[in-house]
């Protein structure tokens, strides 16, 4: 591996565990508690903050140098909010059911802290190549915790995974785990045992 | 007319209670662990937003009636609307800076950032979703307002209380945060049922 290509991945590895935007940043948290009601709910709002989070890490990081300082807030927001809305007439059109589940988290992309913190902290500073790494490791990271906190959420909450009927009729599902109340006690779970992990390491 | 104020009172409650904007919508949370630390500041903050919530509600009801449907330019929605609040707020910082230099002194750190706190945002999108008149609009701008400050100082004091806790090691700062929200979003569903619009 020559060094160009590690130093992209360090960047890119980044954004899994060491700064990973929910569990250390604790930005985003919105959508992370809204939609991981179940596994699939959880994955699809990933999908779609990364898709936004990347093409819009790509153009600033092009366009950087056109941009003023004093006006580079307003100028990032406007061209997430295109993206945005790009993605929820996608989204709208080819997966209804999707789109219904999500509501109103799609377009909310556009306050999503962490897209507007990236661009802000690392593609407003850095050439195209380290921005889509950059991005990419923050997507992933980000979609893993809400895939994981939606398949804790849907397994005691229903007794399935991604739609899979696992646990038979004996199992009384815990209704409060689909609940706010839910999310709220689990996502803190998480972080807590992810501080332990990373102490520990 | 008193079946119209009736319903207006209704859904002032519900917006309060019911469908608390934090607790029961998950929208602004950035702003709910981040400035709840101290019961005076979560009531600044409480404060600064309930008045940009109040605005936005009217601004954004005016221009998706009378610009963004009459001239059929839904896909403009999420756009303008971001540059609305995000101006909307610029002008209530400079209004208060010049009217009242106390409360500016009070709210002025915390006016940049609900710009991009989603509850403004999800306001914004809610109304046309649920087809408010204008009236209804800026009472649930206001609503909502009202509940996240009950939301948020009623953390405050517990996150006040927390400090002569014992609070396992892993557990301290986020995690144990977010549990208490999570009882606190627990107590608050006694109240779904109350109203049923």
């Amino acid at each position: 591996m020559t060094e160009k290509a590690k130093s992209l991945f360090q960047i890119f590895k980044n954004g899994l565990w060491k700064e990973n935007p929910v569990m250390v940043l604790v930005i985003g948290m919105c959508p992370t508690l809204a939609v991981t009601n179940t596994g699939a709910n959880g994955f699809a709002m990933g999908i779609a903050t990364a898709f936004v989070l990347i093409s819009s890490e790509i153009v600033i990081s092009i366009i950087k140098n056109l941009i003023p300082s004093n006006v580079r807030i307003p100028s990032f927001i406007l061209i997430i909010a295109t993206f945005v809305t790009f993605t929820d007439y996608f989204v709208r059109a080819f997966f209804p059911t999707i789109a219904e589940s999500l509501s109103i988290f799609i377009p909310l992309i556009v306050v999503n802290c962490l897209i507007l913190g990236r661009q802000e902290a690392f593609a407003s500073k850095n050439p195209t190549h380290k921005a889509i790494a950059d991005a990419v490791g923050m997507s992933v990271g980000f979609t893993w915790v809400l895939t994981l906190l939606g398949i804790i959420r849907e397994f005691f909450g229903m007794g399935s995974i991604f739609g899979l009927q696992l646990l038979g009729e004996w199992y009384r599902p815990m209704v409060i785990m689909l609940l706010p109340g839910g999310a709220f006690l689990t996502l803190g779970l998480m972080v807590g045992i992810y501080k332990h992990l990373s102490r520990e390491g | 007319m008193m079946e119209e104020f009736s319903q207006i009172l209704l859904l002032f409650i519900s917006t309060i209670l019911v469908n608390n904007f934090i607790l029961v919508r998950f929208l602004g949370i950035c702003p709910f662990l981040g400035v709840s630390k101290q019961i005076e500041t979560a009531f600044s903050m409480g404060l600064a937003t309930t008045f940009v919530m109040t605005l936005t509600a009217g601004a954004t009801w005016m221009i998706n009636t009378y610009i963004l449907e009459a001239f059929n330019l839904p896909f403009l929605r999420y756009v303008s609307f971001i540059i609305v609040i995000a101006s909307l707020v610029q002008f209530v910082e400079m209004f208060i800076k010049k009217t009242s230099p106390v409360l500016y002194k009070a709210l002025g750190i915390f006016l940049p950032l609900i710009t991009t706190n989603c509850a403004i945002m999800g306001l914004a999108l809610l109304i046309p979703l649920n087809n408010y008149s204008f009236i209804a609009s800026i009472v649930f701008g206001f609503g909502a307002g009202v509940g996240f400050t009950l939301a948020i100082v009623l953390m405050a004091g517990l996150r006040e209380n927390l400090e002569f806790g014992d609070v396992p090691e892993a557990l301290q700062g986020v995690p144990i945060t977010l549990m208490i929200a999570g009882i606190l979003a627990l107590s608050f569903m006694g109240f779904a049922g109350m109203i049923a619009m």
